[in-house]
């Protein structure tokens, strides 16, 4: 018996030591999963064909989903900016406020959570339903490369498209802010549009397509990461899916941190 | 054609395959047998090199799996065809689009004319020509394991390579199976390993046996020669199957 509690002891002091040690041994699977991209990625063959399937799935598939939330953020940020300018007498600056807050942040932020949630647990619950019903394994002894065709096909097309869809977030932001400024201060699309872009630096394009292929690149690579390595079983291919969506969202806020105190210095 | 010796293989703690020794020899049908979960799906998965050995050698076709490169192992799949237990069709893909998969990466000499004539050619071959544009969910058992098989020949392999290719089937299915493995033996000239705890697929397409017991391969021979030899420990698969 007291060698039972003294084993036990010495099994519980090594715990958090082994805990951390395969916290670590995670991080490296992790680094070296990117780094087989990058690999991978940029030598032949390619595979062109699945590269397009996933941008059509990936881009196309998300816009509707995306415009509506662009356009209802765009109305609601100048509906709950309009009173704080009155104040000063100066809506005339909501255009400007708007094209920069959606350029800047909103677009690539909002459209980063969008596709952590819709493409990061589309591809985590995918490759994980693919990797527990050994279909990676099939593609392995038919001679494929899986990673190449899964993982670096997915990658590409979700850094692809990120920006394209970041971009048009911001446009559709802005016609959802034009209805709320022509609706309250008959303001012309011409004056809007051309108010807000005067406002608009090479520095706010520059930053915002940064930040989108960075978030792009996140979602894609953590979802294929959790799917890759999932474990059997159906709770193995939820727990990827959701994995999948809470660590992209988080990684997502701690990039936009980080770029906003890079380009913040660009800034100044 | 497969060579293995002294072939040593555990997950922690727990020893599948000890000094464990088999041959497999050109044209014939070597079938495993052996209670669930001793091993026999971890012996042909070390072979194609999806497991690595913890010891010992598996040479197939001249190669040392386990010393060769990432290139040098694609290349021997393609001489080496797989078939899964769950068939392991792609599910996002249709039947025809399974076939191809394989086909339109590793032989790129063909044109599309004679990709769609191998596609079809094959499905002929298991008998089920008129899949070729439903999804495997649309499938049957045993017409997911026909299409399995059917992906894995069409890069006409020279090893066949098949993980309990009747579990879950009923008799009269997992008879139209064995056929298929027979027809193609005896048509593609294919050597094959054959996992099954199914004595009935055993009798019916093994040219030899082995047994599986204690982690290795004590007990080979022609199915008569393993099982009217009074051994105590595969006496009982034979008593289970073939009830007197």
């Amino acid at each position: 018996m007291a060698k039972e509690k003294e084993l036990n002891a010495g099994q519980n002091e090594l715990k958090p030591v082994g805990r951390f040690a395969a916290w670590f041994i995670s991080l490296y699977e992790v680094f070296r999963f990117i780094g087989r991209f990058f690999r991978e990625a940029f030598l032949p063959p390619y595979e062109l064909k699945e590269l397009v399937r996933q941008c059509y799935e990936i881009g196309y598939r998300s816009a509707l989903l995306i415009s509506t939330t662009g356009f209802i953020t765009g109305l609601v940020f100048t509906k709950q900016s309009r009173p704080s300018l009155s104040e000063f007498g100066a809506t005339s600056w909501l255009p400007s406020l708007v094209g920069i807050a959606l350029l800047r942040t909103l677009a690539p932020l909002l459209t980063g959570l969008i596709a952590a949630g819709k493409v990061g647990s589309s591809i985590g619950a995918e490759l994980g339903s693919m990797k527990v019903s050994e279909q990676i394994d099939a593609m392995e002894v038919s001679a494929t490369n899986p990673f190449k065709f899964l993982v670096s096909t997915r990658v590409l097309a979700a850094t692809i498209t990120m920006p394209i869809l970041t971009f048009y977030t911001a446009m559709v932001g802005m016609l959802g802010a034009l209805l709320n400024v022509s609706v309250n201060e008959g303001t012309s699309a011409t004056t809007f549009f051309q108010s807000a872009l005067e406002s608009i630096t090479y520095l706010d394009i520059i930053a915002s397509t940064v930040k989108a292929i960075l978030f792009g690149f996140t979602i894609a690579i953590v979802g294929c990461y959790q799917g890759y390595h999932s474990s059997k079983g159906t709770e193995g291919v939820g727990k990827a899916a959701n994995s999948s969506v809470v660590i992209a969202m988080f990684l997502i806020f701690v990039e936009e941190v980080v770029c906003v105190q890079i380009f913040s210095l660009f800034n100044t | 054609m497969i060579e293995i010796k002294g072939l040593n293989k555990s997950f922690g703690n727990y020893s599948v395959l000890e000094n464990a020794s088999l041959d497999v020899y050109k044209g014939e049908n070597l079938v495993v047998l052996g209670k669930s979960g001793t091993g026999k799906s971890v012996l042909i998965k070390i072979i194609i090199g999806l497991l690595k050995p913890d010891s010992g050698l598996v040479s197939v076709l001249n190669q040392v799996v386990d010393e060769i490169s990432y290139e040098e192992l694609l290349a021997l799949r393609l001489r080496v065809g797989f078939s899964f237990q769950n068939s392991a069709l792609y599910d996002s893909m249709t039947v025809r689009e399974n076939l191809e998969f394989p086909l339109v990466r590793n032989r790129k000499d063909l044109s599309k004319q004679e990709v769609k004539d191998s596609v079809e050619e094959m499905l002929d071959a298991v008998g089920l020509s008129q899949t070729i544009n439903q999804m495997p969910s649309e499938l049957s058992g045993g017409q997911r394991k026909r299409i399995g098989i059917a992906r894995t020949l069409i890069l006409r392999p020279e090893i066949m390579l098949y993980d309990e290719p009747t579990a879950g089937l009923d008799p009269i299915t997992s008879r139209e199976i064995n056929k298929l493995i027979n027809d193609v033996q005896e048509r593609y000239h294919t050597s094959a390993i054959i996992i099954t705890h199914d004595l009935t697929c055993a009798k019916e397409v093994g040219n030899r046996v082995a047994m599986l017991i204690e982690r290795n391969f004590d007990r080979q021979g022609s199915f008569d020669q393993v099982f009217n030899s009074g051994d105590q420990q595969a006496q009982p698969f034979y008593d289970y199957n073939f009830i007197q």
